[in-house]
Protein backbone atom coordinates (compact mmCIF):
# COMPACT_ATOMS: atom_id res chain seq x y z
CA UNK A 1 0.00 0.00 0.00
CA UNK A 2 2.73 2.54 0.85
CA UNK A 3 5.68 2.85 -1.55
CA UNK A 4 9.23 1.94 0.44
CA UNK A 5 10.72 4.80 -1.66
CA UNK A 6 8.71 7.52 -0.10
CA UNK A 7 9.12 9.41 3.43
CA UNK A 8 6.08 10.00 5.24
CA UNK A 9 4.96 12.38 8.59
CA UNK A 10 2.48 11.96 10.94
CA UNK A 11 0.60 14.57 9.11
CA UNK A 12 0.39 12.19 6.61
CA UNK A 13 1.76 13.89 3.75
CA UNK A 14 4.62 12.00 1.70
CA UNK A 15 7.92 13.23 -0.08
CA UNK A 16 9.77 11.38 -2.72
CA UNK A 17 13.36 12.24 -2.99
CA UNK A 18 15.22 12.14 -6.72
CA UNK A 19 19.22 14.16 -5.87
CA UNK A 20 17.98 17.36 -5.08
CA UNK A 21 14.48 17.36 -6.12
CA UNK A 22 11.86 16.45 -3.74
CA UNK A 23 8.19 15.80 -4.93
CA UNK A 24 5.23 16.45 -2.14
CA UNK A 25 1.96 14.48 -1.73
CA UNK A 26 -0.41 13.37 0.91
CA UNK A 27 -1.34 9.82 1.60
CA UNK A 28 -3.53 7.21 0.87
CA UNK A 29 -4.52 7.48 4.31
CA UNK A 30 -5.35 11.13 4.26
CA UNK A 31 -7.47 10.85 1.34
CA UNK A 32 -9.69 8.16 2.53
CA UNK A 33 -9.99 10.37 5.64
CA UNK A 34 -11.37 13.33 3.86
CA UNK A 35 -13.36 11.92 1.33
CA UNK A 36 -14.58 12.91 -2.20
CA UNK A 37 -11.53 15.73 -2.73
CA UNK A 38 -13.36 18.92 -4.70
CA UNK A 39 -10.59 21.43 -4.34
CA UNK A 40 -6.86 22.01 -3.68
CA UNK A 41 -5.32 25.51 -3.25
CA UNK A 42 -1.41 25.50 -3.60
CA UNK A 43 1.50 27.65 -3.71
CA UNK A 44 2.91 29.54 -6.97
CA UNK A 45 6.83 28.24 -8.12
CA UNK A 46 9.06 30.58 -7.26
CA UNK A 47 7.87 30.59 -3.46
CA UNK A 48 9.24 28.81 -0.63
CA UNK A 49 7.94 26.18 1.80
CA UNK A 50 9.18 25.63 5.27
CA UNK A 51 9.49 22.37 6.83
CA UNK A 52 6.44 21.67 9.37
CA UNK A 53 4.35 24.73 8.09
CA UNK A 54 1.48 24.33 6.26
CA UNK A 55 1.80 25.27 2.39
CA UNK A 56 -1.98 24.33 1.19
CA UNK A 57 -4.88 23.27 1.47
CA UNK A 58 -7.36 20.46 -0.03
CA UNK A 59 -11.03 20.29 0.16
CA UNK A 60 -13.20 17.60 0.31
CA UNK A 61 -16.92 17.73 0.37
CA UNK A 62 -16.82 17.78 4.25
CA UNK A 63 -14.01 19.39 5.40
CA UNK A 64 -10.67 21.39 5.01
CA UNK A 65 -7.60 20.46 5.43
CA UNK A 66 -4.26 22.35 5.95
CA UNK A 67 -1.23 20.90 4.17
CA UNK A 68 2.04 20.97 6.09
CA UNK A 69 5.72 20.89 4.01
CA UNK A 70 7.81 17.69 5.44
CA UNK A 71 10.82 20.09 4.50
CA UNK A 72 12.28 23.14 3.65
CA UNK A 73 12.70 24.10 -0.11
CA UNK A 74 11.48 26.52 -2.95
CA UNK A 75 9.06 25.39 -5.47
CA UNK A 76 10.02 24.12 -8.90
CA UNK A 77 6.07 23.03 -9.77
CA UNK A 78 2.63 22.95 -8.87
CA UNK A 79 0.78 20.07 -9.99
CA UNK A 80 -1.42 21.99 -12.33
CA UNK A 81 -3.72 19.11 -13.45
CA UNK A 82 -5.19 18.85 -9.95
CA UNK A 83 -6.90 22.68 -10.92
CA UNK A 84 -9.73 20.80 -13.08
CA UNK A 85 -9.17 16.89 -12.01
CA UNK A 86 -8.83 17.24 -7.33
CA UNK A 87 -10.24 13.71 -7.57
CA UNK A 88 -7.51 12.52 -8.80
CA UNK A 89 -6.17 12.13 -5.25
CA UNK A 90 -8.61 10.02 -4.59
CA UNK A 91 -7.59 7.74 -6.93
CA UNK A 92 -4.00 8.32 -7.25
CA UNK A 93 -2.66 10.32 -3.96
CA UNK A 94 0.82 8.40 -4.15
CA UNK A 95 1.61 8.89 -7.88
CA UNK A 96 -0.09 11.39 -10.43
CA UNK A 97 -1.88 13.66 -7.76
CA UNK A 98 1.38 14.93 -6.32
CA UNK A 99 0.87 18.30 -4.85
CA UNK A 100 4.47 20.49 -5.20
CA UNK A 101 8.26 19.68 -6.64
CA UNK A 102 10.91 20.99 -4.53
CA UNK A 103 14.17 22.60 -4.73
CA UNK A 104 15.67 20.81 -1.45
CA UNK A 105 17.11 22.86 0.96
CA UNK A 106 18.80 21.34 3.80
CA UNK A 107 18.81 17.59 3.75
CA UNK A 108 19.00 16.54 7.17
CA UNK A 109 15.61 17.70 7.59
CA UNK A 110 14.88 14.57 5.82
CA UNK A 111 16.42 11.97 8.61
CA UNK A 112 13.54 11.97 11.16
CA UNK A 113 10.96 11.41 8.78
CA UNK A 114 9.23 8.10 9.03
CA UNK A 115 9.84 5.38 6.21
CA UNK A 116 7.18 3.11 4.76
CA UNK A 117 7.01 0.79 7.71
CA UNK A 118 7.18 3.28 10.16
CA UNK A 119 4.28 4.91 8.74
CA UNK A 120 2.09 1.58 8.72
CA UNK A 121 2.87 1.06 12.23
CA UNK A 122 1.96 4.52 13.10
CA UNK A 123 -1.55 3.99 11.30
CA UNK A 124 -1.95 1.26 12.98
CA UNK A 125 -1.07 2.46 16.78
CA UNK A 126 -3.54 5.38 15.87
CA UNK A 127 -6.55 3.00 14.46
CA UNK A 128 -6.08 1.17 17.93
CA UNK A 129 -6.68 4.35 20.00
CA UNK A 130 -10.07 5.25 18.70
CA UNK B 1 -10.02 13.68 12.60
CA UNK B 2 -12.53 12.98 14.52
CA UNK B 3 -11.54 10.86 17.23
CA UNK B 4 -14.20 11.59 19.99
CA UNK B 5 -16.71 8.79 19.52
CA UNK B 6 -16.01 7.47 22.74
CA UNK B 7 -18.63 8.71 24.96
CA UNK B 8 -21.05 9.22 21.35
CA UNK B 9 -24.73 7.60 21.89
CA UNK B 10 -25.12 4.69 19.48
CA UNK B 11 -28.45 4.02 17.49
CA UNK B 12 -29.13 0.16 17.20
CA UNK B 13 -27.71 0.34 13.40
CA UNK B 14 -24.12 0.97 14.93
CA UNK B 15 -22.71 -2.32 13.83
CA UNK B 16 -24.88 -2.13 10.63
CA UNK B 17 -22.98 0.90 9.99
CA UNK B 18 -19.71 -0.37 10.82
CA UNK B 19 -19.75 -3.58 9.00
CA UNK B 20 -21.04 -0.93 5.41
CA UNK B 21 -17.53 0.78 6.13
CA UNK B 22 -18.98 4.02 7.18
CA UNK B 23 -16.56 6.86 8.56
CA UNK B 24 -18.44 7.44 11.58
CA UNK B 25 -18.58 10.92 13.30
CA UNK B 26 -19.86 12.64 16.65
CA UNK B 27 -22.89 14.69 15.76
CA UNK B 28 -25.05 16.32 18.37
CA UNK B 29 -23.82 13.48 21.05
CA UNK B 30 -24.36 10.51 18.48
CA UNK B 31 -21.77 8.42 16.72
CA UNK B 32 -23.44 8.87 13.27
CA UNK B 33 -22.34 7.35 9.77
CA UNK B 34 -20.84 10.80 7.88
CA UNK B 35 -20.23 8.51 4.69
CA UNK B 36 -20.07 5.40 3.55
CA UNK B 37 -17.11 5.86 1.05
CA UNK B 38 -18.61 8.62 -0.89
CA UNK B 39 -20.48 11.63 0.28
CA UNK B 40 -21.05 12.60 -4.02
CA UNK B 41 -22.15 9.08 -5.05
CA UNK B 42 -24.51 8.59 -2.09
CA UNK B 43 -26.12 12.85 -2.26
CA UNK B 44 -26.62 11.46 -6.46
CA UNK B 45 -28.20 8.36 -5.71
CA UNK B 46 -30.50 10.26 -3.55
CA UNK B 47 -31.15 12.81 -6.38
CA UNK B 48 -31.69 10.37 -8.83
CA UNK B 49 -33.07 6.97 -7.56
CA UNK B 50 -33.00 6.36 -4.27
CA UNK B 51 -30.68 6.89 -0.64
CA UNK B 52 -31.82 4.97 2.98
CA UNK B 53 -30.35 7.16 6.02
CA UNK B 54 -29.87 6.12 9.33
CA UNK B 55 -31.55 9.34 11.53
CA UNK B 56 -32.51 6.88 14.88
CA UNK B 57 -30.53 10.15 16.33
CA UNK B 58 -33.77 12.18 15.89
CA UNK B 59 -35.32 13.07 19.28
CA UNK B 60 -39.35 12.32 19.70
CA UNK B 61 -41.33 13.86 22.23
CA UNK B 62 -45.18 13.36 22.74
CA UNK B 63 -47.97 15.65 23.94
CA UNK B 64 -50.93 13.99 25.49
CA UNK B 65 -54.35 14.74 26.80
CA UNK B 66 -57.24 16.51 26.49
CA UNK B 67 -55.38 19.83 26.61
CA UNK B 68 -52.37 18.44 23.88
CA UNK B 69 -53.78 20.66 21.71
CA UNK B 70 -53.71 23.62 23.38
CA UNK B 71 -50.01 23.22 24.80
CA UNK B 72 -49.12 22.41 21.43
CA UNK B 73 -50.88 25.47 19.74
CA UNK B 74 -49.31 27.42 22.87
CA UNK B 75 -45.34 26.53 22.33
CA UNK B 76 -44.88 26.27 18.56
CA UNK B 77 -45.29 28.25 15.64
CA UNK B 78 -47.80 26.97 13.05
CA UNK B 79 -51.09 26.41 13.08
CA UNK B 80 -51.81 22.38 14.33
CA UNK B 81 -55.25 23.22 14.61
CA UNK B 82 -55.35 22.49 10.81
CA UNK B 83 -53.75 19.14 11.47
CA UNK B 84 -55.94 16.00 10.93
CA UNK B 85 -55.55 12.12 12.04
CA UNK B 86 -52.65 11.39 10.06
CA UNK B 87 -51.25 14.62 9.16
CA UNK B 88 -47.59 16.27 10.20
CA UNK B 89 -46.74 19.60 9.91
CA UNK B 90 -43.60 21.13 10.08
CA UNK B 91 -43.24 23.80 13.00
CA UNK B 92 -40.74 25.60 15.39
CA UNK B 93 -41.53 26.01 18.82
CA UNK B 94 -40.54 29.54 19.64
CA UNK B 95 -38.70 31.73 22.53
CA UNK B 96 -40.96 34.99 23.40
CA UNK B 97 -38.11 36.88 21.12
CA UNK B 98 -39.33 35.48 18.32
CA UNK B 99 -36.36 32.82 17.54
CA UNK B 100 -36.48 29.19 17.48
CA UNK B 101 -35.99 26.68 20.74
CA UNK B 102 -36.00 24.20 17.68
CA UNK B 103 -37.36 23.78 14.46
CA UNK B 104 -38.74 20.02 14.08
CA UNK B 105 -42.03 18.02 12.91
CA UNK B 106 -45.14 17.22 14.70
CA UNK B 107 -48.01 14.57 14.01
CA UNK B 108 -51.23 14.47 14.73
CA UNK B 109 -51.46 10.63 16.08
CA UNK B 110 -54.86 10.84 17.35
CA UNK B 111 -56.99 13.79 18.55
CA UNK B 112 -55.37 14.32 21.92
CA UNK B 113 -51.82 12.83 21.09
CA UNK B 114 -49.50 15.04 18.91
CA UNK B 115 -45.88 13.49 18.18
CA UNK B 116 -43.13 15.94 17.72
CA UNK B 117 -39.85 15.00 15.48
CA UNK B 118 -36.67 16.92 17.09
CA UNK B 119 -33.04 17.98 16.58
CA UNK B 120 -31.07 15.12 18.38
CA UNK B 121 -29.15 17.80 20.56
CA UNK B 122 -31.82 19.72 21.46
CA UNK B 123 -34.04 16.94 22.78
CA UNK B 124 -33.46 17.24 25.90
CA UNK B 125 -33.53 21.17 25.79
CA UNK B 126 -36.93 21.15 23.79
CA UNK B 127 -38.63 18.53 26.53
CA UNK B 128 -37.79 20.54 29.05
CA UNK B 129 -39.14 23.87 27.40
CA UNK B 130 -42.49 22.26 26.45
CA UNK B 131 -42.96 20.71 30.11
CA UNK B 132 -41.67 24.19 31.93
CA UNK B 133 -44.77 25.54 29.67
CA UNK B 134 -47.01 23.09 30.21
CA UNK B 135 -49.44 24.77 32.94
CA UNK B 136 -52.25 22.86 31.30
CA UNK B 137 -52.11 19.92 32.89
CA UNK B 138 -51.35 18.31 29.22
CA UNK B 139 -48.89 14.81 29.10
CA UNK B 140 -45.36 15.68 27.92
CA UNK B 141 -43.16 13.25 27.43
CA UNK B 142 -39.92 12.18 25.61
CA UNK B 143 -40.19 8.73 23.88
CA UNK B 144 -37.11 8.97 22.10
CA UNK B 145 -35.78 5.67 23.30
CA UNK B 146 -38.73 4.33 21.92
CA UNK B 147 -38.22 4.91 18.50
CA UNK B 148 -35.28 4.13 15.48
CA UNK B 149 -35.64 6.34 12.42
CA UNK B 150 -35.40 5.44 8.66
CA UNK B 151 -35.56 7.69 6.19
CA UNK B 152 -35.88 6.60 2.39
CA UNK B 153 -35.41 9.09 -0.02
CA UNK B 154 -35.26 9.91 -3.48
CA UNK B 155 -37.44 9.62 -6.80
CA UNK B 156 -37.80 6.00 -6.77
CA UNK B 157 -38.46 5.47 -3.02
CA UNK B 158 -41.85 4.77 -3.58
CA UNK B 159 -41.74 2.11 -5.92
CA UNK B 160 -38.95 0.48 -3.38
CA UNK B 161 -40.93 0.38 -0.32
CA UNK B 162 -44.61 0.13 -1.72
CA UNK B 163 -43.80 -3.94 -2.02
CA UNK B 164 -43.18 -3.84 1.88
CA UNK B 165 -46.53 -2.10 2.93
CA UNK B 166 -49.83 -3.11 3.33
CA UNK B 167 -51.29 0.72 2.07
CA UNK B 168 -51.87 2.24 -1.21
CA UNK B 169 -48.84 4.89 -0.89
CA UNK B 170 -50.29 6.38 -4.52
CA UNK B 171 -53.04 7.85 -1.75
CA UNK B 172 -50.37 9.17 1.06
CA UNK B 173 -49.53 12.82 0.18
CA UNK B 174 -46.50 14.59 1.38
CA UNK B 175 -47.12 15.88 5.00
CA UNK B 176 -49.21 12.83 5.69
CA UNK B 177 -48.31 9.66 7.05
CA UNK B 178 -50.04 6.21 8.36
CA UNK B 179 -49.55 3.21 10.72
CA UNK B 180 -48.68 -0.06 9.04
CA UNK B 181 -46.73 -2.47 9.01
CA UNK B 182 -43.48 -2.01 6.55
CA UNK B 183 -42.28 -5.95 5.69
CA UNK B 184 -43.66 -7.17 9.20
CA UNK B 185 -42.17 -4.08 11.02
CA UNK B 186 -45.20 -2.50 13.20
CA UNK B 187 -44.02 1.37 12.30
CA UNK B 188 -45.51 5.19 11.46
CA UNK B 189 -44.43 5.68 7.85
CA UNK B 190 -44.52 9.71 7.27
CA UNK B 191 -44.43 10.86 3.44
CA UNK B 192 -41.91 13.54 4.92
CA UNK B 193 -37.91 13.63 4.49
CA UNK B 194 -35.49 16.57 4.28
CA UNK B 195 -33.24 15.77 1.07
CA UNK B 196 -35.58 18.10 -1.43
CA UNK B 197 -36.91 14.91 -3.33
CA UNK B 198 -40.04 12.70 -2.62
CA UNK B 199 -39.13 10.02 0.64
CA UNK B 200 -40.10 8.93 3.46
CA UNK B 201 -39.42 8.63 6.88
CA UNK B 202 -40.27 5.54 9.42
CA UNK B 203 -40.34 5.57 12.90
CA UNK B 204 -40.08 2.00 14.20
CA UNK B 205 -39.33 -0.02 17.45
CA UNK B 206 -34.95 0.28 17.66
CA UNK B 207 -35.26 -4.01 18.10
CA UNK B 208 -36.97 -4.45 14.21
CA UNK B 209 -34.45 -1.44 12.97
CA UNK B 210 -31.70 -3.85 11.52
CA UNK B 211 -33.73 -5.97 9.95
CA UNK B 212 -35.99 -3.25 8.20
CA UNK B 213 -32.62 -1.64 7.07
CA UNK B 214 -31.26 -4.65 5.39
CA UNK B 215 -34.55 -5.57 3.83
CA UNK B 216 -34.70 -2.16 2.27
CA UNK B 217 -31.49 -2.24 0.93
CA UNK B 218 -31.86 -6.06 -0.29
CA UNK B 219 -35.53 -4.64 -2.17
CA UNK B 220 -33.92 -1.20 -3.38
CA UNK B 221 -30.10 -2.67 -4.88
CA UNK B 222 -31.54 -3.29 -8.18
CA UNK B 223 -33.27 0.23 -8.80
CA UNK B 224 -29.85 2.02 -7.10
CA UNK B 225 -30.46 2.84 -3.37
CA UNK B 226 -27.54 3.20 -1.72
CA UNK B 227 -27.12 3.49 2.15
CA UNK B 228 -26.10 7.86 2.58
CA UNK B 229 -24.66 8.83 5.91
CA UNK B 230 -25.13 12.66 7.80
CA UNK B 231 -22.47 14.22 4.76
CA UNK B 232 -25.26 13.81 1.80
CA UNK B 233 -27.82 13.97 4.36
CA UNK B 234 -26.35 18.15 4.70
CA UNK B 235 -25.32 18.88 1.01
CA UNK B 236 -28.74 17.49 -0.13
CA UNK B 237 -30.71 19.62 2.54
CA UNK B 238 -28.34 22.91 1.50
CA UNK B 239 -29.15 22.06 -2.16
CA UNK B 240 -33.19 22.43 -1.17
CA UNK B 241 -32.31 25.70 1.21
CA UNK B 242 -33.67 23.59 4.49
CA UNK B 243 -32.17 25.81 7.86
CA UNK B 244 -30.02 23.28 10.29
CA UNK B 245 -30.35 24.43 13.75
CA UNK B 246 -27.24 25.96 14.76
CA UNK B 247 -26.47 27.44 11.57
CA UNK B 248 -29.18 29.21 10.12
CA UNK B 249 -31.48 28.71 13.24
CA UNK B 250 -30.35 29.69 16.91
CA UNK B 251 -31.84 31.84 19.78
CA UNK B 252 -30.52 34.80 18.13
CA UNK B 253 -32.33 34.19 14.60
CA UNK B 254 -35.74 35.11 14.20
CA UNK B 255 -38.00 33.08 11.98
CA UNK B 256 -39.00 35.79 9.72
CA UNK B 257 -35.00 36.77 9.61
CA UNK B 258 -34.72 32.93 8.61
CA UNK B 259 -37.29 33.30 5.96
CA UNK B 260 -39.75 31.11 7.94
CA UNK B 261 -42.64 33.57 8.34
CA UNK B 262 -44.59 30.63 6.75
CA UNK B 263 -44.99 28.55 9.67
CA UNK B 264 -45.75 31.77 11.88
CA UNK B 265 -49.45 31.64 11.87
CA UNK B 266 -49.71 35.26 13.63
CA UNK B 267 -53.42 35.00 13.14
CA UNK B 268 -53.83 32.50 15.41
CA UNK B 269 -54.99 33.36 19.13
CA UNK B 270 -52.00 33.30 21.09
CA UNK B 271 -48.44 31.28 21.30
CA UNK B 272 -44.96 32.37 22.30
CA UNK B 273 -43.02 34.90 20.32
CA UNK B 274 -46.23 36.13 18.59
CA UNK B 275 -45.81 39.71 19.98
CA UNK B 276 -42.35 39.86 18.81
CA UNK B 277 -42.79 38.27 15.51
CA UNK B 278 -46.13 40.84 14.94
CA UNK B 279 -43.17 43.91 16.09
CA UNK B 280 -40.48 42.93 13.73
CA UNK B 281 -43.14 42.53 10.92
CA UNK B 282 -44.00 45.85 11.29
CA UNK B 283 -41.05 47.23 11.86
CA UNK B 284 -38.92 45.68 9.18
CA UNK B 285 -35.96 43.24 9.60
CA UNK B 286 -32.35 44.11 10.06
CA UNK B 287 -31.52 40.80 8.01
CA UNK B 288 -32.55 38.43 6.08
CA UNK B 289 -30.88 34.97 4.88
CA UNK B 290 -29.88 34.53 1.57
CA UNK B 291 -28.48 32.12 -0.98
CA UNK B 292 -24.76 32.54 -2.31
CA UNK B 293 -23.16 30.85 -5.09
CA UNK B 294 -19.46 31.44 -5.60
CA UNK B 295 -17.98 32.49 -8.92
CA UNK B 296 -14.94 31.08 -8.78
CA UNK B 297 -13.91 27.24 -7.93
CA UNK B 298 -13.44 28.29 -4.17
CA UNK B 299 -15.73 26.49 -1.25
CA UNK B 300 -17.41 29.23 1.74
CA UNK B 301 -17.74 27.01 4.48
CA UNK B 302 -19.40 27.78 7.55
CA UNK B 303 -18.37 30.94 9.60
CA UNK B 304 -16.29 32.58 6.38
CA UNK B 305 -16.78 36.21 6.78
CA UNK B 306 -18.45 38.29 4.24
CA UNK B 307 -17.65 41.84 2.63
CA UNK B 308 -19.17 44.73 1.22
CA UNK B 309 -15.97 46.80 0.03
CA UNK B 310 -14.46 46.80 3.58
CA UNK B 311 -17.37 46.41 5.50
CA UNK B 312 -18.25 43.43 6.92
CA UNK B 313 -21.77 42.69 6.62
CA UNK B 314 -22.01 38.93 8.20
CA UNK B 315 -21.28 35.53 7.65
CA UNK B 316 -21.67 32.25 5.82
CA UNK B 317 -23.72 30.19 7.90
CA UNK B 318 -23.57 26.91 5.82
CA UNK B 319 -21.35 26.24 3.18
CA UNK B 320 -20.50 23.11 0.43
CA UNK B 321 -19.90 22.00 -2.61
CA UNK B 322 -23.78 21.17 -4.51
CA UNK B 323 -23.15 17.75 -5.60
CA UNK B 324 -25.93 17.67 -7.91
CA UNK B 325 -25.56 21.19 -8.95
CA UNK B 326 -21.96 21.44 -9.54
CA UNK B 327 -21.73 24.59 -8.13
CA UNK B 328 -20.45 25.87 -5.04
CA UNK B 329 -23.42 27.25 -2.72
CA UNK B 330 -23.95 28.74 0.66
CA UNK B 331 -26.33 30.22 3.26
CA UNK B 332 -25.68 33.42 5.09
CA UNK B 333 -27.35 36.41 6.75
CA UNK B 334 -26.89 39.74 5.10
CA UNK B 335 -28.45 42.79 6.70
CA UNK B 336 -31.58 43.51 4.19
CA UNK B 337 -29.87 46.54 2.05
CA UNK B 338 -27.52 44.35 0.41
CA UNK B 339 -29.99 40.96 0.14
CA UNK B 340 -31.27 41.90 -3.43
CA UNK B 341 -31.23 38.82 -5.88
CA UNK B 342 -27.63 39.97 -8.11
CA UNK B 343 -25.98 41.73 -5.74
CA UNK B 344 -22.55 41.09 -5.38
CA UNK B 345 -20.94 40.08 -2.28
CA UNK B 346 -17.28 38.80 -1.11
CA UNK B 347 -16.49 35.94 0.70
CA UNK B 348 -13.20 35.93 3.50
CA UNK B 349 -11.59 32.77 2.25
CA UNK B 350 -8.09 32.42 4.41
CA UNK B 351 -5.95 35.79 2.99
CA UNK B 352 -7.91 36.08 -0.13
CA UNK B 353 -11.58 37.60 -1.00
CA UNK B 354 -14.01 35.73 -3.28
CA UNK B 355 -16.69 37.22 -5.12
CA UNK B 356 -20.25 35.53 -4.53
CA UNK B 357 -23.64 36.50 -6.16
CA UNK B 358 -26.93 36.27 -3.95
CA UNK B 359 -29.45 33.56 -6.09
CA UNK B 360 -33.06 33.14 -5.33
CA UNK B 361 -33.76 30.24 -2.53
CA UNK B 362 -33.99 26.97 -2.89
CA UNK B 363 -30.81 26.53 -5.18
CA UNK B 364 -32.93 23.18 -6.00
CA UNK B 365 -36.55 22.26 -6.50
CA UNK B 366 -37.67 18.50 -8.04
CA UNK B 367 -39.38 18.57 -10.90
CA UNK B 368 -43.13 17.08 -9.63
Amino acid sequence: MYPQELYYTKQHEWIRVDADTGTIGITDYAQNALGDIVYVELPAAGEVVTAKESFGTVESVKAVSDVYAPVSGKILAANGKLQDSPELLNSDPHGEAWLLRIQLGDRSEIDPLLSADQYEAYLKEEEGNK
Amino acid sequence: MNQSTVTSKRTPLFDTHKSLGAKLIDFGGWSMPVDYGSITEEHLAVRTAAGLFDVSHMGEIEILGPQALELVQKVTSNDAARLKDGAAQYTALTYPEGSAVDDCVVHRLEEHRYLFCVNAANTEKDFEWMSGHNDLNAEVRNVSEDYAQLALQGPRAKEIISPLVEVDLSSLRYYNFVFTRCSGVECLLARTGYSGEDGFEVYLPPSDSVRLWNTLLDQGREAGLLPAGLGARNTLRLEAGYPLYGHELDETISLLEAGLGWICKLQKESFIGKEALLRQKKEGLQRRLVGLEMKSRAIARDGYPLYVGEKRVGAVTSGSVAPFLKKNIALAYVPVEVSEVGTSLEVGIRARRETARIVPLPFYKRHK
